[in-house]
């Protein structure tokens, strides 16, 4: 059967055709839609886990316990799983355990760029790279077999490109049903990582990767493709298609599976062609380890080392390095000129709100009015973190001031305020990442003594990755109800005494409890609450402006609401856009009371 | 057909992936191979998306390369504008006539390019470039949720592909409750484009 599917979603299919029985990920693009896939069937448990520490935690239980497990996440959610991925490699498993981890080349969605096939080295564990999603579907049967015979967990590294990109797949498989009951047998020199059974394991390790070697020269998916002799290009993930392409007719050695190397392999190449180069996108792992089996490659001398590739920059660099022959037509450039279209946060976003206030205290205005973004002072620091909420850095508000990674705005805060700033310091974090990563910044807070506000954006569910469910939402990843994580009691529970819960579409609540948060010197918490809107819903009741009151003061424009436009010089409210049921924020800035809900307006003129 | 390069353009919540999605699904049922992928940045709605199709015997790379464009799908002007770049001279252009100015406008950081302005970008190589009045229509039959099957329906007058498999497609890909409208958006769509040729020709 041929299927269109992306990545992510045959990498999700092989996995369950491998008989994966428990499957976990904290959301993040690009690699959401695999735990979003498998939580779709009925016969395994997928779930959303608070981050990708305890996903991993969770999927290594499973394997000891002799399920097939799968644990997925971005490039970054493997730094927070760092420490039981590098565990899980001293233990080994008992049933598979796979990690998918998606890079993101370029970065499209991320804080940083970085090439998780490093982990796979630094981790001593096998590491595939699928090109496409026929291989993303048929690398896992081979993941888990490898995983199994050689009691390691295995990393399947996707790029962005492989994970959003769609393609024919042959579904081959059917499912495996799971050939045994759930077992764990208790093996402390293998389990229990005392220093006395981890130094047992160590050598171990060592023996696993030299078969594993061995292993590599056999893999079906190392392949070499034997054509022109003049050029040789040893290649692995995306970079395969886009070289593909540009050399028709060279000769490649296409490597599935990059760590350990096949190393007979790829001297039987380099000895079949006249020159080789390495096609890779981000790091210079296969040319650096190639290199260190002492032979002669280049690659990254003309090819990026940051950024993604694509066909045309390959053949570019190639060009300059006098691998490709002139193009008769040079490529088109973009026109340099046009308005860009960020991001923005939706018409009804509930962040909109503490944004616009944020934006308005601590002499910040200074930074709407700065044409470069900068000001020597503010009386406000804004530590921020990751989610839809770090839009707030954009204008109007250029209500943020860092952006680190998960969880990072309260440690920083506290920072800051312990390396004596005067200024007041605020932490911006959201519900999800606050569950994630932001729980132990507060307990620290308070241990240490901290006087930093700050102000969970709770909007019920985690919104830039599309709306999965968390653990303060009563949802699980496969929609059944369970019970709710209270923030208010959670961050109570640690020892907050002063936490206020405000609306997060009423503006002068929103000032007031930051302004009283502020002055308190001690820890305080706001929890500005609004649900996130949900972008299909009809619009019932939007807004409209009484263009006979309105006096073009432009204020409304200040909240940054892609619903109220301006046509003319004369600011309006696009009716199909505008959340006016659950938000009304426009409407509280409006200094001449002009901006009014549409069957008001309709009664008024009727009048 | 040797091969075909789409993009299909616009801003985040018009519906482009759906509708790069149901090209390609038609594309595979009349028998090609197909890649596709979206660039759609971080956030759910509001900034730029565009999402390229390429269908051929056999496809490597997923993105196409600038200047290799058969065609570009536009569902807003300065997205049409954005992108033309891409097509190879012999490319075609339909573009919605709609004019969805980004918040850096709004707040008069910057300037949203002229019709002559847009024009002269898109026809930069003498493409040919089809203005349809998409979000009028789609008003018109009372759903502008189905203007990107109304653009598929533009598009598909110049695309090999029967019309009964992109009806199936279309059927398959939405729910019974806006399946009938969004055929009607489609139907819609490929009357537009002949009537353009008659207002032009």
């Amino acid at each position: 059967m041929k299927k269109l599917l992306s990545g992510n979603e045959a990498l999700a299919l092989g996995a369950y055709h491998a008989g994966v029985t428990v499957a976990a990920a904290y959301p993040g693009t690009p690699s959401t839609e695999i735990l979003e896939s498998l939580a779709g069937y009925d016969d395994i448990h997928a779930e959303w886990s608070t981050n990708e520490k305890v996903a991993t935690e969770v999927a290594l239980g499973a394997s000891y316990a002799g399920a097939r497990s799968l644990v997925s996440m971005k490039q970054v959610g493997l730094n927070v799983a760092s420490d039981p991925f590098m565990a899980a490699s001293t233990t080994g498993v008992n049933a598979g355990l796979v990690v998918v981890s998606v890079d993101d080349p370029g970065i499209h969605s991320s804080q940083n760029e970085q090439d998780n096939r490093h982990y796979a080295k630094f981790a001593k564990v096998p590491l595939l790279e699928p090109s496409d999603s026929q291989e993303a579907y048929d690398f896992m049967a081979y993941a888990y077999d490898i995983s199994e015979r050689f009691d390691t967990p295995v990393l399947v590294r996707s790029t962005t490109h492989i994970s959003h990109s769609k393609s024919v797949v042959k579904v081959t498989g059917r499912r495996a049903v799971p050939g045994r009951e759930p077992n764990f047998p208790p093996d402390v020199e293998k389990f229990v990582m005392l220093p006395v059974y981890a130094r047992l394991r160590r050598p171990l390790v060592e023996e696993r990767l030299a078969q594993l070697a061995g292993y590599a020269e056999t893999f079906p998916f190392n392949q070499i493709l034997a054509r022109e002799r003049q050029l040789g290009i040893i290649t692995s993930g995306a970079a395969y298609q886009y070289a593909r392409e540009v050399f028709p007719q060279a000769s490649f050695l296409k490597l599935g599976m990059t760590q350990p190397l096949p190393q007979d392999l790829i001297r039987r190449f380099v000895a079949e062609v006249d020159r080789v180069i390495v096609i890779e996108e981000l790091g210079s792992f296969l040319q650096e380890n190639i290199q260190a089996m002492g032979i002669a490659v280049s690659g990254k001398e003309f090819i990026p080392r940051f950024g993604e590739l694509s066909p045309e920059i390959i053949a570019q660099s190639c060009r300059a390095a006098g691998l490709l022959a002139e193009s008769p037509t040079p490529p088109t450039k973009p026109a340099p000129e046009l308005p860009q279209r960020p991001p923005l946060l939706c018409a009804g976003c509930p962040y909109t709100g503490l944004f616009f206030t944020l934006s308005t205290m601590g002499q910040r205005s200074a930074l709407v009015k700065s044409r470069v973004k900068k000001v020597a002072k503010s009386n406000l620091i804004i530590t921020g973190d990751i989610g839809c909420y770090t839009l707030g850095a954009y204008p109007p508000f250029f209500a943020m001031d860092t952006c680190a990674c998960m969880g990072a705005g309260i440690g920083q805060a506290l920072g800051m305020e312990k390396a004596g700033v005067s200024n007041k310091v605020v932490a911006v974090i959201g519900d999800s990442t606050f569950l994630h990563s932001g729980i132990t910044g507060v307990v620290n807070g308070v241990y240490n003594k901290g006087e930093i506000t700050i102000v969970i954006l709770d909007n019920r569910t985690t919104a830039m990755t599309g709306h999965q469910s968390h653990p303060g939402t009563g949802v699980t990843a496969r929609g059944e109800k369970t019970s709710i994580v209270e923030l208010e009691r959670l961050v109570r529970g640690i020892g907050v005494n002063d936490v206020k819960v405000v609306n997060a579409f009423d503006l002068k609540a929103l000032r007031t409890s930051v302004r009283a948060a502020l002055d308190n010197p001690e820890l305080s918490v706001i929890i500005a609450r609004g649900d996130c809107p949900d972008p299909a819903a009809a619009r019932p009741r939007p807004l409209v402006i009484a263009t006979e009151k309105c006096d073009q003061c432009n204020i409304c424009l200040r909240l940054g609401c892609p619903a109220i436009q301006i046509d003319d010089g004369q600011v309006f409210i696009e009716a199909t856009l505008c959340a006016g049921d659950t938000c009304y924020l426009c409407q509280q800035v409006c200094p001449r009371q002009a901006i009014v809900f549409q069957s008001e307006s309709s009664t008024q003129e009727s009048k | 057909m040797k091969k075909l390069d789409l993009l299909i353009a616009g801003m985040g919540g018009q519906g482009i992936i759906l509708a790069s999605d149901i090209i390609a699904e038609v594309a595979l049922a009349s028998g090609y191979d197909i890649k596709k992928t979206d660039t759609r940045g971080m956030a759910q709605r509001g900034g730029s998306v565009v999402s390229q199709v390429r269908i051929a015997e056999q496809v490597f790379s997923p993105l196409i390369r600038s200047g290799e464009a058969d065609m570009l799908l536009a569902f807003e002007k300065l997205e049409a504008a954005r992108w033309a770049y891409y097509l190879g001279g012999w490319g075609t252009v339909i573009a919605n006539n709609l004019a969805l100015p980004p918040l850096t406008v709004t707040l008069g950081y910057e300037t949203y390019p002229s019709d002559a302005e847009i024009t002269r970008l898109v026809k930069r190589q003498k493409n040919h470039f089809y203005l349809v009045n998409g979000t009028e229509r789609v008003k018109e039959l009372g759903n502008i949720r189905t203007l990107n099957i109304f653009m598929l329906g533009c598009a598909s007058l110049l695309l090999p592909f029967s019309i009964d498999t992109w009806e199936e497609v279309i059927a398959q890909r939405l729910p019974a409750k806006i399946r009938q409208i969004n055929l009607s958006a489609f139907k819609q769509g490929r009357k537009e484009m002949p009537a353009i040729h008659l207002r032009e020709g």
